[in-house]
């Protein structure tokens, strides 16, 4: 156990009126364990991991983690900065808490080389596609070595085809460097392919509606899980969770 | 090894460049021929609009007695210090006023109330507090740039792309980290533009104050020609101070473009 959530709350307070954004959510996430988080839009899903990742205050419940655990986290879209380097945007994180070192930038270079990068080391964001930017943010997060992963949304500034293969890289990505992760999803065949676990969420104020292990015949990468004769039969279990009223 | 077409759509662009070059000379060179030519045929008065050839006359007799790179070195000088003093107290304060938002609040009725209040009524106070000298130019011209710098770069401050700061948050970095990391290169582009509204805003600062107190520089020619009604001079010192902003203002650009 690595991570273990209890009786969270949150309430957002504006001038008119308070809004629960999230109640009762507790639940454990295992060492190097994928955990997926999908719900209706709109509730709460990302208040939860900026909880989670210290951004934001809980009103009421308590996070207990493991001794010294590191968090890294993965915001929607990549915000690199433009006027850096790829080689120092993924340097960013260890820049900013004072540790690099010639062994860290070794690391980070390593990366690079191993996701395919090593050439456009010196390149500006520009000059690179939309799925190796997620790729450099994503190196980004796993510089400052951090044991557990918060991914909000990670894919969602991607069209369809990049959003199939990039997700398959940073899937093949985390299970490689042996880090767990909670990623929040509006996607449900996303969470799907990629989960150890689901949880779904309801409309807000977000409660837990029901978590689902994800057991799959012949489980490796999220394209391929998508043909697992399983997939269909969670989907359709998860949608009906989600309750959509358009 | 390009095709004709790429060939043909190449040339369209030198064309169109050439062209445009061509007509902004064109343009100026006309204006100078026909304000010569309405002089010499007499269709306007020369005693009060001048004529290209007397504003080079008066051009070269200034430089003969000496004293034309005096008066422009004068202009120059008082025009970069405050430049340079305006843009860094802007860009401190501004930073102050993003890391310290309540402040920031607090200051909003009064930088408003001091951006809307035409500086150049301050002149005589400026000249009580600081005498009939280059200091009143400075300060005249450091009051107009400052308050607007420190408006539109706190305003650009403030505006720093939200989920940036959450990155940057989520790494927790301090207060100067974000600033030097993140907010200071992303704001480089408008903080060149603040620069560009600034030297605008300066030369009217220190032409205002030259008006007002100088024994020196280009506002002090134009004010001397104007009291002896030498309509020559007044005009020189125009064109001088227009060919000053123009190379100013593509320092800057080129500065720009450098980074």
């Amino acid at each position: 156990m690595i991570l273990s959530i209890k009786d969270l709350r949150k309430i957002y307070h504006t001038k008119q009126n308070e809004i629960l954004a999230v109640d009762n959510f507790s639940f454990d996430l295992k060492e190097g364990e994928f955990v997926a988080i999908v719900g209706p839009s709109g509730c709460g899903k990302s208040t939860i991991l900026s909880i989670l990742c210290g951004l934001d205050k809980p009103s009421s419940g308590t996070i207990t983690t493991k001794d010294n655990l590191k968090f890294g986290y993965m915001l929607q879209g990549d915000n690199l900065f433009e006027w850096q380097t790829i080689f120092k945007n993924c340097l960013l994180g260890l820049e900013l808490n004072n540790e690099v070192t010639p062994e860290s930038k070794a690391y980070v270079r390593k990366l690079l080389k191993t996701y395919g990068l090593e050439e456009f080391e010196n390149a500006y964001p520009s000059n690179l596609s939309g799925g190796m930017r997620q790729r450099v943010s994503l190196i980004r997060t796993l510089a400052t070595k951090p044991d557990l992963l918060f991914l909000d949304e990670p894919f969602s500034a991607l069209d369809y085809q990049s959003r199939l293969a990039v997700s398959d890289d940073v899937y093949k990505i985390i299970k490689k460097e042996k880090k767990s992760a909670i990623m929040v999803t509006h996607d449900i065949s996303e969470a799907i392919s990629m989960a150890d676990r689901v949880i779904v969420l309801s409309q807000r104020p977000s409660t837990i509606k029901n978590i689902y292990e994800i057991k799959l015949t012949d489980k490796s990468t999220p394209i391929n899980n998508r043909k697992a004769k399983e997939f269909a039969k969670y989907y359709d279990l998860i949608w009906k969770d989600i309750d959509y009223h358009v | 090894m390009f095709s004709i077409e790429h060939k043909k759509y190449l040339r369209n662009i030198k064309l169109r460049k050439f062209f445009i070059r061509f007509f902004q000379i064109f343009i100026i060179v006309l204006l100078i021929i026909g304000w010569q030519l309405a002089a010499d045929l007499g269709f306007i008065n020369t005693f009060i609009s001048s004529s290209p050839k007397a504003i080079l006359n008066t051009i070269i007799s200034l430089y003969n007695d000496g004293s034309l790179f005096h008066h422009l070195w004068v202009t120059f000088y008082e025009v970069t210090v405050s430049f340079v003093i305006g843009t860094l107290i802007g860009i401190v304060i501004a930073t102050i006023l993003w890391r310290f938002k309540f402040l920031a609040n607090i200051l909003d009725p009064y930088l408003t109330v001091l951006n809307s209040l035409p500086k150049v009524s301050l002149g005589p106070i400026i000249i009580i507090i600081a005498g009939a000298g280059t200091g009143s130019i400075i300060l005249m011209a450091l009051f107009i740039s400052v308050i607007i710098t420190i408006i539109n770069v706190h305003q650009a401050f403030m505006n720093t792309d939200q989920s940036k700061i959450r990155l940057l948050q989520s790494f927790k970095a301090t207060h100067s980290q974000m600033f030097f990391k993140l907010v200071l290169p992303s704001n480089f582009n408008n903080i060149i533009s603040a620069c560009k509204v600034n030297i605008g805003l300066v030369f009217i600062g220190v032409i205002m104050g030259e008006f007002l107190v100088s024994k020196a520089g280009v506002g002090y020619l134009i004010m001397y020609g104007s009291q002896i009604f030498n309509l020559n001079l007044v005009m020189t010192g125009i064109i001088l101070l227009a060919i000053m902003a123009s190379l100013m203002y593509y320092l800057i650009l080129f500065i720009e473009k450098r980074f």
